[in-house]
């Protein structure tokens, strides 16, 4: 029974101790140590976000090159291709302009030798008429035996001689 | 770090353990005391000497005397028979004289100082139905007249440093000593991370803020109650945990004592009851949402539950604490009961195993008593959210 009977002393100084306890830690202990721990959680959380916010600004520093790398790959295409189509047209261009002086060239020459033709076939024209009067001469030659008419010939194509 | 709180642990365990059982070794032998005082041993008084040797164990009566208060307080007991105790001093209010104070050691044996002694066998009281009852003297101080006889009303207020007394004086001065130290270390070292000790308790500290105190009373109103939270749960723990020590000056059953835990459950019960809001008093007198009718019932309940919650507090801790008291004691009964030393194997094995458990129900206790104090209080300071 005495197990369960609260005895006056020990309430006494159960009491006594509890609230001197309660008093010295309340005023002296616990406010300084939650104080310090929450202090040192809140120094804690702000590190974290600064953490964090330096991840995610390295995080849009990163996607912001990405981004530039990005329109300096596509610049550098088209500047490229810009080129590669310059270069084609330079190309085309040169060709044809080659193609033009050519012709032109081709064009000339043809002229060229159409006068010559021409000029040829006049003097072929020319030559086939002395010719052909050079063997009339001669066939008229045969039929002059007289020496006078022979002698006058004889001149006439000596000097006809000397004439060419 | 967690290494060397293992190896602190077992140590503690096994030690105690062990200094169980050999303090009942010399506690079966029994009935001759011997005081230390001043340093100096003297030997007590012949008449008293005699066989108790062959006396039977009783188990019931060496259990129960370890897990009560006592006067004086008893180290061990030589083989010749003889105690070694060390003596407390003994404060008494008394009608008939007046206050008194002296060393228990001048009332043991059956000496009888300025009108006191230890009571022994029986005495009739009447209790409040006017009916007759039978109260035991034994371990109480007793007034009484110059024939041995007790006086009329001879049950003097008894404010003694007893056994209990002195282990809780003991862990407050630890408690101060250790809680002050912490606070003084951090307000010096500011908040760098914490060491030493500070290490092992701050995260306690951090649990009793964060899972104890502020889901059950609420993010803003919660700080008010922090130093009672903590100064209550660090008290019985330390207690606890002292109790299952088994050497002086530890291993008195402090936290299993009712009056102590009486005494920390109406510290809940007047904080719960001076902090409520009037939420709480309108949930006890008008229910929200019940009917008239059945207010006539509802208002009773509630009003026997604003005492049957603290009641649960003290019940809760005194029985947890002082079975656990009475299974080691009883472990260790075995051997002397069976009179055998293979006893002694099994039973110490046991007890080892069964001081892990109480390791665990110091802490546990200490919890539970704190988080249901912070759940009361909570329960106390209802929001509006409900109207």
């Amino acid at each position: 029974m005495d197990l369960v009977t609260p005895g006056i002393g020990m309430i006494f100084w159960s009491t006594l101790f509890f609230l001197i306890l309660l008093f010295i830690l309340g005023k002296f202990a616990w406010p300084a140590i939650l104080t310090a721990v929450k202090a040192r959680n809140e120094s804690i959380r702000n590190a974290l976000n600064a953490a964090d916010k330096a991840k995610a600004e390295m995080a849009k520093l990163q996607a912001d090159n990405e981004k530039i790398l990005a329109e300096a790959k596509v610049e550098r295409n088209a500047m490229l291709k810009e080129a590669k189509q310059i270069k084609d047209s330079l190309i085309a261009d040169a060709r044809e302009r080659a193609a033009e002086e050519a012709e032109k060239l081709v064009q000339s020459a043809r002229e060229a030798i159409q006068a010559e033709k021409a000029a040829a076939i006049n003097d072929m024209k020319a030559q086939l008429a002395i010719l052909s009067i050079d063997i009339a001469e001669k066939i008229l030659r045969v039929k002059l035996d007289d020496v006078k008419e022979q002698k006058d010939l004889v001149d006439k194509l000596v000097n006809e001689a000397d004439l060419n | 770090m967690s290494g060397r709180l293992l190896v602190a642990i077992t140590t503690f365990i096994i030690g105690t353990a062990f200094l169980n059982t050999g303090a009942c070794l010399y506690g079966q032998e029994d009935h001759h005391e011997e005081h230390l005082q001043e340093g100096s041993v003297s030997h007590s008084h012949e008449g008293e000497e005699s066989g108790s040797h062959d006396e039977e164990f009783n188990a019931t009566e060496y259990i129960l005397e370890h897990i009560s208060d006592s006067h004086d307080w008893h180290i061990l007991t030589k083989k010749d028979g003889h105690h070694v105790s060390v003596p407390l001093p003994v404060i008494l209010y008394s009608k008939h004289s007046g206050f008194h104070l002296f060393l228990s050691s001048k009332i043991a044996h059956g000496h009888s100082h300025e009108g006191f002694q230890m009571g022994h066998g029986s005495v009739l009281v009447e209790n409040k139905k006017g009916e007759e009852v039978e109260k035991s003297l034994k371990g109480k101080i007793i007034e009484v007249d110059a024939h041995g006889e007790m006086v009329e009303a001879g049950l003097p207020l008894d404010f003694s440093i007893t056994k209990n007394v002195f282990m809780m004086l003991l862990s407050v001065i630890i408690l101060l000593w250790v809680f002050l130290s912490l606070a003084r270390s951090y307000r010096k070292m500011g908040i760098s991370e914490p060491k030493g000790l500070a290490g092992f308790i701050e995260p306690v500290i951090v649990f009793i803020e964060e899972d104890v105190a502020i889901p059950n009373i609420g993010e803003e109103k919660y700080a008010r109650f922090m130093p009672y939270l903590l100064t209550v749960f660090f008290f019985i723990l330390i207690n606890n945990l002292m109790g299952l020590i088994p050497f002086f000056p530890f291993g008195a059953n402090v936290t299993g004592n009712i009056a102590l835990t009486m005494v920390l459950a109406l510290f809940t019960f007047f904080i719960t009851q001076f902090s409520a809001n009037k939420g709480h008093w309108q949930h006890i007198f008008a229910t929200p949402g019940v009917p008239k009718p059945i207010l006539l019932i509802m208002i009773p309940v509630e009003i026997i539950g604003l005492f049957t919650k603290p009641f649960a507090l003290m019940i809760r801790l005194f029985a947890n604490i002082t079975a656990g008291h009475i299974i080691v004691l009883s472990l260790i009964s075995m051997i002397f009961i069976f009179k055998s030393v293979f006893v002694a194997v099994p039973s110490v094995v046991m007890v080892l195993f069964m001081d892990c458990i109480e390791l665990l129900v110091a802490f546990l206790q200490a919890y539970i008593f704190t988080l249901l104090s912070a759940l009361f209080i909570g329960m106390a300071m209802p929001e509006h959210h409900h109207d």
